[in-house]
């Protein structure tokens, strides 16, 4: 990386970008049509730059290098707790989907959101900077300010645009979420003493105590585990999915979720391998549990959030099943599959806000026989569904098959019981579609009810177009991970080999 | 005797005496001029206090000691008499509405906080255990005095009282506590007991005990907490606000140096009353304050709370540690005299309000009102990037390095516990339906609010000043 290409900071500037747009709402002062609209105009426009500029970070990736690039660093808290950040493969498919979904996630408030419009915009711009914050720090303590700081707008987003019990929804996701990140901070200030620094970098390389690291490791289990969320933590999450307003739930779906794979594939991984290697029995069963029981639960609800809420909980257990199998096509599909998911997921909730945006109501049993009169809407949801139960063809299915290929090398009774998922997840899947989209159209309510309107068109098309491309052709992904992923798995084996070389006598 | 004259000057005190003298003066305008003048001496009281906090700034840089010890300005005194001057007169400054009301005027507010302010100074900077009680009573004395100050209202009348007995229970109990560490190692001053206890003697022990309990009760730490709730609720509310910062920065500082200085030899004796003290406190304040409906008792219960987190700071009895507790308290002052601003902002018709209900949907009456004290609310409750997270940060970092483990872990859970009263009142004025809107805040209070509001938001910015000048405060102790 020579200076010449770094002559500004693009990852700052992509990280801080929204916030500056923030500021620009904050301005834009009146709550008239006219002000609101020029909330709308200019988060969109903020998100919009935003996204263009991320994807300088793309073009100037080497995807060859396995280390951190466009790295930044500066004093901060004394001398050993910097302004550290840099993304690598595995951080950089996130921060472009975080920015990739921001506009989509403005575009999908336009008409819905009409409270309060410029506090919601704000609010959204501040959190795709903690969001693209997160995945680009390199110093534990700037990654645990990010990490945190997500949960005031979010709190706020949920609470004030909600739903009916959108207080103890709040409530819960806040509440849940700083349970676990408070014991993480904890584990952080104790690899402080035993390193003497939070950077991340350099913990990678740093041989933890085997003591340290078991209790570190649960202390950031804890945290990840809430946020990913995993069995039996995940309670918050369809509550939260539920009340949030649509573009709440497709950030939460679609980026706050994978803030926990990321951090097991950043921290867990590499910083405590002995600890990992001796949990992962644990977390195959937390995995398996998720994707099997929670998949049943799916099959149980009325509501459509909480139906695709569930659905996510499944998904996700298929992420950290492949992440802790701890080779290449278990971690890879990993970083693929969470990405699809975010995709996927990002968009049946876009799906979903649709039709409630027309009869405000998410029960299951309030629609049926949509194609009738929505057959471009029928198509575009049918496309995600497909994607959601890990269809040959469509992004969901690459994702679920390298993690189960790479769980299947290690632990096949895992490996059996997971697949049982993709089974499961088909049924509620399909039901679903049936119930909502086919049959008879015989409600009252649905008899005017009007296709994709041109604004939802354009927020589908191009999502629909990504599951299917990546579906067909996941490679732009897979190689911009490669590299990061692979380092990720050699130093992973190497340090469990070594473990197991002292093991012996 | 020898007295030498470098031993007894008065340089070291001379910010002390200007304060006492100014405050003579001001006495005397006020009581040959009447009440009428009540204007013009908080203003001067203000300038007076500002006066003082730069004169501590300008004495000579390194230690300065005098009165054969019994008075220290070290780095430590230093940081926290200005700290405490801040608090004293930001109070003052708040609480001009009040003076300025025709009914309520009464100059002799602004003469006690300058009094008790002049009493924490010396408390500060105490180097034995006289100067200790000398310093402790002045600031008190003062203290119940202005609680009582609303004379009409039962309720504040009922809190000087309490104040006073409780109060004068635990001199009391700290007076005994003194006498018998005099009594088993024959000196008053820090350095001298430190010398003799090198060994834990059980007699100095249960003195320390009886100190501590003294201490505990002046910076309401449970379980000699019983006061707060009711103090705050009574006294007015300007006073309630100068209780919650000045006295507890004073209390937090002597607390410090008693133990860091005068036992450091018995370090695991202390730290095992300090490390109940803290989980206790902070889970009191955190469960205690759930129910509440008063929003100044609420306050209460998140000061001692908040007290307990910066004792677990001290607990660690290490320099990390009373950085921990000096970064903390500073960063409380500064939450504590912001929410106490929008506190005494909440006025409809003329007449203050105290309920959370009153609060909903203050969002949209006044959205700006409401955003800080909503970030104030999520910097009390640990949140970052806000500067009550950095506050946490730096005591648990204390706790940890110090092998505390279960004590960190408590802490922790109980400031989740916190967060959920905290967010209750955010809920409040931003879930809610808007109640009647509120009267048009003054001016000093928006002044008092933006400042402490943005601190508290932009201190993760540029975090070092403060930071590298605690550090600087704690090193003096060791």
């Amino acid at each position: 990386m020579s200076a010449s290409i770094m002559t500004w900071p693009v990852l700052s500037v992509v990280t801080f970008l929204p916030l500056v747009g923030a500021a620009l709402v904050y301005l834009s002062r009146g709550d008239d049509d006219a002000a609101r609209g020029n909330a709308r105009w200019i988060a969109l426009w903020t998100t919009l730059i935003t996204f263009a500029v991320s994807l300088i970070l793309v073009a100037r990736f080497d995807a060859a290098d396995p280390g951190f690039q466009f790295v930044e660093k500066a004093p901060w808290l004394g001398a050993t707790i910097t302004y550290h950040m840099g993304v690598d493969g595995i951080s950089l498919p996130f921060v472009i989907l975080t920015t990739a979904l921001m506009p989509f996630c403005i575009l999908a408030s336009w008409k819905s959101v009409t409270m309060r419009v410029r506090e919601y915009m704000m609010a959204f711009l501040v959190l795709e900077t903690l969001m693209i914050g997160t995945f680009s720090a390199l110093d534990l303590v700037l990654f645990y300010l990010f990490f945190e700081g997500g949960l005031i707008p979010m709190f706020l987003i949920i609470g004030v645009w909600g739903g009916p019990r959108r207080v103890y929804a709040s409530f819960k996701f806040f509440l849940y979420t700083l349970l676990g990140s408070v014991l993480m901070l904890l584990a952080i200030m104790a690899l402080y003493w035993t390193a003497g620094t939070t950077d991340i970098p350099t913990l990678m390389h740093t041989a933890v105590p085997r003591n340290l690291q078991t209790w570190a490791w649960l202390a950031f289990f804890a945290s990840f585990a809430v946020k990913m969320p995993m069995w039996p933590v995940h309670t918050w999450l369809p509550d939260a999915h539920v009340e949030a307003p649509t573009a709440g739930s497709v950030v939460l779906a679609a980026i706050m979720l994978k803030m926990g794979g990321y951090g097991f594939l950043r921290f867990s991984l590499p910083m405590f391998p002995d600890a990992s290697v001796y949990f992962t029995p644990l977390i195959y069963s937390l995995s398996v549990i998720a994707i099997v029981y929670t998949s049943l639960v799916a099959l149980m609800q009325e509501d459509i959030k909480k139906l695709i809420a569930y659905s996510s909980v499944a998904h996700m257990g298929f992420v950290t099943m492949g992440i802790f199998a701890g080779n290449t096509q278990g971690v890879a599909g990993s970083v693929f599959q969470m990405i699809s998911h975010g995709i996927v997921s990002g968009a049946l909730f876009l799906c979903v806000g649709v039709i409630y945006d027309r009869l405000h109501t998410r029960e299951i049993a309030a629609y049926g026989g949509l194609v009738n009169r929505m057959p471009i809407y029928a198509f575009v949801f049918l496309v995600f569904t497909m994607a959601n139960v890990g269809l040959p063809g469509t992004s969901g299915f690459v994702g679920e098959f390298l993690t189960l290929l790479g769980t299947f090398r290690v632990n096949i009774p895992t490996a059996t019981f997971a697949t049982l998922g993709v089974i499961l997840s088909a049924a509620y899947a399909l039901w679903l579609y049936r119930k909502v989209v086919f049959g008879a159209l015989t409600k009252p309510s649905l008899a005017t009810i009007k296709d994709l309107t041109w604004r939802e068109g354009i927020i589908l098309a191009p999502l629909v177009v990504l599951t299917i491309l990546f579906g067909f052709y996941p490679k732009p992904v897979l190689d911009m991970s490669a590299a990061s992923v692979q380092q990720l798995v050699n130093q992973y084996a190497a340090a469990v080999t070594a473990v197991k070389a002292a093991a012996l006598p | 005797m020898n007295f030498e004259t470098a031993g007894y000057s008065l340089q070291p005190i001379l910010p002390e005496l200007v304060l006492v003298i100014g405050a003579m003066l001001l006495l005397m305008l006020g009581a040959y001029r009447g009440q009428r003048t009540t204007g013009l001496v908080t203003t001067l009281a203000v300038v007076l206090l500002v006066a003082t906090g730069a004169l501590v700034l300008m004495l000579p840089a390194g230690k300065l000691v005098t009165f054969g010890g019994s008075f220290i300005v070290d780095d430590f005194a230093r940081f926290l008499k200005v700290l405490a001057l801040i608090g004293s007169a930001v109070t003052l400054v708040l609480s001009a509405e009040i003076m300025a009301n025709p009914t309520r005027r009464m100059f002799e507010y602004s003469i006690l906080v300058l009094l008790s302010s002049a009493g924490m100074m010396l408390l500060i900077s105490a180097g034995d255990l006289i100067m200790l009680y000398l310093g402790l009573e002045l600031m008190s004395l003062a203290l119940y005095v202005v609680a009582a100050s609303n004379r009409e209202d039962a309720k504040s009348n009922e809190a000087g009282m309490k104040y006073f007995i409780l109060g004068a229970l635990s001199s009391g109990m700290l007076l005994y506590g003194a006498s018998l560490i005099y009594g088993f190692t024959g000196t008053v001053q820090f350095a001298g007991i430190a010398a003799a206890a090198k060994d834990g003697n059980i007699g100095l022990v249960f003195g320390l005990v009886f100190l501590l309990a003294g201490l505990c009760f002046k910076v309401s730490a449970v379980p000699f907490h019983m006061w707060t709730p009711d103090v705050y609720e009574g006294a007015p509310t300007p006073v309630t606000a100068f209780f919650a910062s000045a006295p507890k920065v004073a209390g937090l500082a002597i607390f410090t140096r008693v133990t860091l200085t005068a036992f450091p030899g018995i370090v695991p004796q202390w730290q095992q009353i300090v490390v109940f003290v803290a989980i206790a406190s902070m889970a009191l304040g955190s469960f205690a304050a759930i129910g509440q409906k008063n929003i100044k008792r609420l306050m209460a219960y998140s000061a001692i709370g908040h007290i307990g987190f910066a004792l677990v700071g001290l607990s660690a009895g290490t320099v990390e540690g009373a950085q921990g507790v000096i970064v903390y308290i500073s960063i409380y002052v500064a939450m504590t005299l912001g929410a106490f601003s929008v506190i005494l902002a909440m006025r409809r018709n003329g007449l203050h309000v105290e309920n959370i209900s009153d609060f909903a949907g203050l969002s949209r009456t006044n959205p700006l009102l409401a955003f800080f004290f909503a970030m104030l609310l999520f910097s009390m409750a640990g949140i970052p990037p806000l500067a009550g997270f950095f506050a946490k940060f730096y005591v648990f970092m204390a706790a940890i390095k110090a092998g505390l483990f279960a004590l960190a872990v408590i802490g922790v859970v109980t400031s989740v516990v916190g967060a959920y009263y905290y967010l209750a009142i955010i809920k409040v004025m931003y879930f809610d339906e808007p109640a009647p809107g509120i009267d048009r805040v003054r001016l000093e209070l928006r002044g008092v609010l933006a400042i402490a509001g943005l601190f508290n938001m932009l201190f993760f910015i540029y975090p070092a000043p403060l930071v590298n000048a605690a550090t600087a405060a704690a090193k003096s102790l060791f």
